[in-house]
């Protein structure tokens, strides 16, 4: 029942099936080198979600700030470039950017190493809808509150760190999650471009053996790791989303 | 700048590979509506069948929720593609993206018609009826109204990630307008082909993405 043999479909044999899906010995053989692709994957995801979501706070901020109605015009007008990157970021599919910034780029001079180009990718996406998500949370705080807080003498840079960002966070944190979620799913679209992550082992494992089993481990490793992530984002936003 | 335009910007090479990205282009939006359409069925059947309170069949559907939201949506479309062979099933590219797409989105908009569904007191339907209104009345001018201003802003913003989604169909070499622009950029030894599929996403989606913004703004759980 190799793959070549599957125009006449074949009757299902449920020793195939383990054979071929959930065998033991492939599991434990490819496991080690699943796991140190797990490694990379963790490394690329941690690094965009550090990076990411502390550019989308500044641009958030930054936003928030520039759109004050008491700024002239030409500076509320700054607004457009980061309303413009926000916009495009979310529009482009991820794997598109990453395949862009991986294989467009080298031709005006610009060469990434992968693993960089993939933490690149992740970090500026990230930042596009992680800044959606603050100046949400931001615009969500009475005005009163900033008001009041400059009427008592803060200055505005002090009024947003200690008045407005610590709420808007609790505002921000039940999409921040699952956006969270989202982003380190996408890491292993970085196999694509050939970094050997957890996903990219599974597939080298699978060819280099002819045995679909890493494919599954990967599944079941990737399960594990977001099945806790996933409840915890459903419970945030049942607790805190209203 | 002259190689920033030669290269991304290349009105020859954009010329040679227009019928190609083409192509692409209609396969994509084939795609992303036969899988949002089957999606959103699929999501509304398992919200229906939820709201029954069956406990074993409930905790099916919880798994499957679970599951298919933590999965990386990479992985099942090569799960799909590449291991159904071995079981002696070979499902065409097409047919193994409708599925991955469809399991997929299931999962997301499940949670999302599940939410609209519970929002509604049953008591107001208890109330319409008792006021009257027949069962078509209650669900036209009672729950629909408001089950559709709580489902609506994140359907959309669903939706949207579906059709982001469609681009992995690349990786298992089906001919959308990503793989296309691919093909094109290595047949033309230029990247004009890619920067420009991500301007036709862009030119597709942008209006997508500003609809989610004024739902939310206007339906959204921060008004």
């Amino acid at each position: 029942m190799r793959r070549q043999g599957i125009e006449q479909a074949e009757p299902v044999n449920f020793r195939d099936l383990f054979y071929y899906f959930f065998n033991a010995r492939v599991f434990l053989e490819t496991l080690p080198d699943l796991l140190q692709g797990l490694v990379v994957t963790v490394e690329i995801a941690f690094l965009s979600l550090c990076l990411g979501f502390v550019l989308g706070l500044v641009l958030a901020v930054l936003r928030v700030a520039v759109k004050r109605r008491s700024n002239p015009l030409f500076i509320r007008l700054l607004n457009l470039p980061i309303a413009f990157y926000v916009d495009v970021l979310r529009s482009i599919p991820p794997l598109v950017i990453l395949i862009v910034v991986y294989y467009a780029l080298p031709y005006i001079g610009l060469v990434i190493p992968r693993f960089w180009a993939a933490v690149l990718t992740f970090v500026v996406i990230l930042s596009a809808f992680a800044e959606e998500i603050f100046r949400a949370g931001i615009e969500s705080i009475d005005r009163g509150q900033i008001e009041a807080a400059r009427s008592l003498g803060l200055s505005y840079i002090s009024t947003m760190t200690y008045v407005v960002i610590p709420q808007a966070f609790r505002v921000a944190l039940p999409p921040m999650t699952s956006r969270m979620i989202a982003i380190t799913k996408d890491v292993s679209l970085a196999s694509v471009i050939g970094v050997a992550d957890l996903l990219k082992k599974a597939r080298a494992a699978q060819a280099f053996l002819a045995n679909p089993t890493p494919l599954f481990s990967a599944a079941l490793l990737f399960t594990l790791l977001f099945l806790p992530l996933v409840r915890i984002s459903m419970y945030l936003e049942k607790k805190l989303g209203k | 700048m002259e190689a920033l335009i030669n290269n991304f910007f290349n009105v020859d090479v954009m010329y040679k590979a227009k019928y190609l990205l083409w192509l692409g282009f209609k396969v994509t939006l084939q795609l992303s509506f036969l899988s949002l359409i089957l999606a959103i069925l699929a999501g509304l059947f398992l919200a229906f069948v939820r709201s029954f309170r069956i406990r074993a069949v409930n905790l099916l559907i919880v798994i499957y929720v679970d599951v298919f939201r933590a999965l990386p949506t990479i992985i099942l479309f090569m799960l799909v593609y590449f291991t159904w062979p071995y079981f002696g099933i070979s499902l065409p590219r097409y047919w193994s993206a409708v599925v991955a797409l469809t399991v997929n989105g299931a999962a997301y908009f499940e949670e999302i018609f599940r939410a609209g569904i519970e929002a509604i007191d049953k008591g107001q339907i208890e109330a319409a009826r008792a006021l009257g209104l027949s069962f078509s009345q209650t669900m036209f001018s009672v729950v629909l109204p408001q089950a559709i201003v709580i489902v609506l802003p994140p359907a959309t913003s669903n939706s949207l990630e579906l059709i982001k989604t469609t681009v992995l169909a690349s990786v298992i070499a089906l001919p959308e307008l990503m793989k296309q622009a691919q093909q094109a950029h290595g047949l033309f030894a230029n990247p004009t082909p890619l920067i420009a599929a991500a301007l036709i996403f862009l030119a597709f989606l942008w209006p997508m993405v500003r609809l989610v913004g004024v739902l939310e703004r206007k339906y959204g759980q921060y008004s």
